[in-house]
């Protein structure tokens, strides 16, 4: 489909209507389909958003208007510490020269060197990610685990309270600011009510952080078998992951009701309903494994707007995720980690994609047929 | 009367007779007319100088005087509230036009003319697509520069993608339609084609989309000056002020943060609303 | 055509039915008190123009309404049990057993995520009282009494890699999984070539047959109807207008309507479209609150001032098989 088959494919802001299926690579003869060719043309497709990615957040470092070197000299640097950096970085060679010398940094995973905290970039930031991981997946998982199951009831049950529901949920969430709702959730559950701890990050002052095995603070801890550490960890990433569900819960609900509607009303569930099948069986295996499909492509539209309020929910709750490190960066004017933030979580963007629109080809047996 | 102007006045009938019948899109046009108010008469009307502080009243919750209550420096909140509204109302509605003009200019060019027009487009609009929105904003301001015009900038250009894909879905569909085959007929250019008859054609469709994605610039630009780019205080801005909010909202002091939050959903609600009562008008078949 | 109707008392017997459907635009009455029978073993046709009413007749009959719809009154006793007064239960579990039905555009009615064998196996561990072991073998069995090549193969695959005559096929081997008594099958050759068209007749008639079924078929042919049905019943605007045997509809057609629908029907000698009468008119608007009792009365030629008045009359000829509503039949 070429240059108009985005990774995300959604078409207006917060869909409301199915998108179209996503493009496909050829299938093999006599119906058989190769996965391994699916997976290598997906691959294949991505690459174009990669080298895109990688040429912008170039461009955007060495291009613009204003002194690059001024910029990863940071703003206490003298005229002579700017003429290093300048020359250390190969800012004083030809824009093409340049390319090469950032591509090659690259390849060897060189994001350059942070000001404020003096390490390397890309260790700062994979010391971080898994902070940032944990709470984003977290939300998500949340998300899903309501909006899915009220979209299928709202769509089940037309007119009734939670039909009516969904659709508020789903108007009014995508007014909600998300760095609102975050302190809005303090204000009630931390101060009001006393529920919640205080929002200084992932472990209260009393607990320590759990063996690292995966980084995620609720698995480390519980592998080690320590309970109160396990706790405390959840019960500091409640609100922060309760704020990102809520913002994603918008799109995810509005999808799943539109979806589920649009099945149950197709000819493939009138016939199903002629049969005399279980309601059961039409509702989960025939109406919604169809009704999914559409729900897994907003999941791309969604990875988009919660990378984005990740940002927002690391700073109202001060997460030492991603989101923070480049924000305390931008603050200190400390320019190239904002750079290594942007570049890595558009790679890490295009790499979630990738693997939503493999999902999707795995669960949907139309797509590997030649459009 | 020429095509625009014939779409023009069909649509203004049709939006006021779904107004008038719908009382939710009725009621967020008429908070529509509140905001825009706001915007232009706020700074004149308000009671008190939303930069003058008066550190004695520091914190006060609201009450008759304040209604809003006052901040950290004494200065009163619902004037730097309604004050506000000017800033991030201009700066989406900067933003979206820019978005709109380019974004649709390059899509109905795509739509239209298809071939490398359109692959060049689609590479263009593919890769801002790539990156989390929200990220390649911090990322264009924090590269050009901290001030509210990149804030503008960096906002129109994660907006665009949407206007494209709109536009050249639309300019596709119409390319081959009877009205256009007659202006080529009458021996009008494509250029002019494009202009003077698809461009019109398609507008109250693009409008659906102005509407809702007004409502996103203003999460977008709140959500950028929130963690500290773009304005800076003492300017009122609606993300600033949550901001200098977030810290006293853990010790209680809630209407600090609470006003300009919710003035800031109000905004973005009654665009969303407006949005979606749009949809209804242009094109039904989209209803939920 | 399947041999003489065997039994004294019919297999279903619609009476009185009456369907209404709450729209934003009013009530439309699609249905008005139609009556009609069908014994065992026979093929009876419902043919009309569209809109007037043949499928509702045949989803209220299968209990699959739409929720706008709304059955103001009559009875529809299958089997000595009235089919609107049973609950969904005992619906569901007759549907697909005893009462089965077909549909129009078989590719769109058919799950295009799940293969056709595990569709029909689905029907059959419902009803059949069949292990899920089984009905995979069951399904490839079935697929090959509709004649589908390479039965093995075929249960594998997805609507969408068959053809619309192969999906027709898997939707009578669906219905025909658990030998129900009655197949309602709705336009089941529109929008298939005519050769294919033929051949599933053929495949419906030599099941129907074999199995006893009887059925309704529900189309806008009458040529089709013709060919295949035992008796036509013939529908404009939510009534019933003419029901007889075919030969003797089509020999002697009594009711105005009829009439013009045999003259419409193109035959082997049109070769012009002059030669094609249309029927003058178009369906009323069935929103209205006063409909006349005829409702063909507004495109009739001999009709009168008594046509509008209530009721509606029902004629008999020949010994009662041959039923015309009109109070000036032909």
């Amino acid at each position: 489909m070429g240059a108009w088959s985005v990774i995300s494919g959604y078409g207006s802001m917060f869909p409301d209507r199915l998108p179209p299926p996503r493009p496909s690579p050829a299938r093999g003869r006599g119906g058989q389909r190769s996965d391994t060719v699916l997976i290598l043309r997906r691959l294949a497709g991505a690459l174009p958003s990669i080298v895109g990615v990688i040429v912008v957040t170039f461009l955007l470092t060495r291009a613009l208007p204003g002194d690059p070197a001024a910029y990863f000299a940071g703003p206490a640097a003298t005229q002579q510490a700017i003429e290093e950096i300048r020359h250390k970085l190969g800012l004083d060679r030809s824009l093409p020269a340049q390319f090469v010398d950032y591509l090659g940094r690259l390849a060897h995973g060189d994001l350059g060197t942070s000001l404020t905290t003096g390490q390397p970039v890309s260790d700062d930031l994979l010391t971080r990610l898994p902070a940032s991981a944990e709470l984003t997946l977290l939300g998500l998982l949340l998300s899903v685990a309501v909006a899915v199951p009220l979209g299928i009831a709202a769509a089940a049950r037309p007119g009734s309270w939670v039909d009516h529901l969904c659709r508020v949920v789903s108007t009014a969430g995508v007014s909600l600011p998300t760095f609102f709702t975050g302190l809005l959730l303090v204000y009630v559950f931390y101060y009001l009510a006393g529920l919640a701890p205080a929002p200084l990050g992932r472990l209260d002052i009393f607990s320590s952080a759990p063996p690292q095995w995966t980084g995620f603070y609720l698995i480390d801890s519980l592998i080690a078998g320590d309970l109160e550490t396990f706790r405390a960890a959840l019960a500091q990433i409640a609100l922060p992951a309760a704020t990102l569900a809520i913002f994603s819960l918008a799109p995810l609900a509005r999808m799943t009701r539109a979806s589920m509607l649009a099945a149950l009303g197709s000819d493939f569930v009138r016939t199903a309903r002629a049969s005399g099948l279980t309601r059961r069986r039409i509702v989960y295996v025939y109406a919604f494994r169809n009704a999914v499909l559409p729900v897994i492509t907003t999941l791309g539209m969604v990875f988009s707007f919660l990378l984005g309020a990740n940002v927002l929910v690391e700073k109202v709750f001060a997460w030492p995720g991603v989101g923070s490190y480049a924000i305390e960066a931008l603050i200190a004017s400390d320019y190239a980690p904002v750079q290594g933030f942007v570049l890595a979580m558009a790679l890490l963007y295009v790499l979630l994609n990738l693997v939503i629109d493999l999902v999707y080809g795995l669960v949907d047996p139309r797509v590997g047929v030649e459009a | 009367m020429s095509a625009a102007a014939v779409a023009t006045t069909g649509a203004l009938r049709q939006a006021r007779y779904v107004l008038g019948e719908n009382r939710v899109t009725g009621f967020a046009f008429a908070m529509l007319l509140f905001l825009v108010l706001c915007a232009a008469l706020g700074p004149s009307l308000v009671p008190y100088d939303p930069l003058a502080s008066d550190t004695a009243n520091a914190l006060k919750p609201p009450s008759g005087a304040h209604w809003f209550g006052t901040d950290q420096l004494g200065r009163d909140l619902l004037s730097r509230v309604v004050v506000a509204t000017r800033l991030d109302l201009g700066i989406a509605v900067a933003s979206v036009a820019l978005a709109f003009g380019a974004g649709t200019l390059m899509g109905i060019a795509a739509g239209y003319f298809g071939g490398w027009i359109d692959r060049a487009v689609g590479r263009v609009v593919d890769t801002i697509m790539a990156f989390p929105l929200f990220v390649l904003a911090m990322g264009i301001v924090a590269a050009l520069g901290n001030n509210v015009a990149n804030i503008v900038y960096a906002t129109a250009i994660i907006n665009l993608p949407i206007y494209a894909r709109v536009a050249r879905a639309e300019a596709n569909v119409r390319r081959d339609a009877g009205f256009v085959e007659a202006a080529r007929l009458c021996g009008n250019g494509e250029g002019r084609i494009l202009l003077a008859q698809i461009l019109p054609n398609i507008l109250p469709i693009m409008m659906v989309q102005i509407s809702l994605t007004l409502g996103y610039a203003i999460l977008n630009a709140a959500g950028l000056s929130f963690i500290g780019l773009g304005v800076r205080p003492p300017t009122p801005e609606w993300g600033i002020m949550v901001a200098e909010g977030a810290s006293f909202i853990i010790s209680g002091e809630w209407w600090v943060a609470l006003f300009p939050g919710l003035w800031l959903m109000a905004a973005v609600f009654c665009f969303n609303l407006m949005g979606d009562g749009l949809r209804d008008i242009v094109d039904p078949r989209r209803r939920t | 055509m399947s041999g003489d109707a065997a039994a004294a008392v019919p297999l279903l017997t619609v009476d009185g039915l009456s369907v209404e459907f709450r729209t934003r635009s009013g009530t439309v009455k699609a249905l008005d008190r139609i009556s009609f029978d069908l014994r065992r073993g026979e093929m009876l046709a419902m043919v009309g123009e569209s809109g007037s009413g043949k499928s509702v007749t045949a989803y209220a009959v299968m209990g699959i309404l739409d929720e706008a719809a709304r059955v103001a009154g009559g009875r529809i006793v299958f089997g000595g049990l009235d089919l609107l007064r049973a609950g969904e239960k005992t619906l569901a579990e007759m549907r697909g057993r005893e009462l089965a039905m077909i549909f129009q555009n078989p590719r769109a009615a058919l799950n295009p995520i799940r293969p056709v064998g595990a569709q029909i196996a689905d029907v059959l561990r419902r009803h059949g009282n069949v292990a899920a072991a089984q009905a995979s073998g069951r399904a490839v069995e079935m697929l090959a009494k509709v004649g589908i090549p390479d039965p093995e193969r075929r249960a594998r695959a997805y609507p969408f890699e068959l053809s619309g005559g192969m999906c027709q096929r898997v939707m009578i081997a669906m219905a025909l999984a658990c030998e129900p008594a009655l197949l309602i099958a709705d336009e089941p050759t529109t929008g298939l070539d005519v050769t294919t068209q033929a051949v599933i007749m053929d495949l419906i008639g030599g099941l129907a047959a074999a199995q006893e079924m009887a059925t309704l078929l529900i189309t806008h042919d009458l040529g089709l109807a013709a060919e295949t049905c035992d008796r036509i019943a013939v529908m404009h605007a939510g009534h019933v207008v003419e029901v007889a045997p075919t030969a003797d509809l089509l020999a002697h057609p009594r009711h105005p309507y009829t009439a013009k629908l045999i003259a419409a029907t193109p035959g082997r000698r049109s070769t012009r479209l002059d030669d094609l009468a249309a029927i003058p008119g178009a369906l009323p608007d069935l929103r209205r609150s006063e409909l006349p009792a005829c409702r063909y009365s507004a495109r009739c030629e001999r009709c009168t001032e008594d046509c509008a008045a209530p009721p509606l009359p029902q004629m008999a000829f020949a010994d009662g098989h041959h039923v015309v509503a009109c109070r000036h039949p032909l």
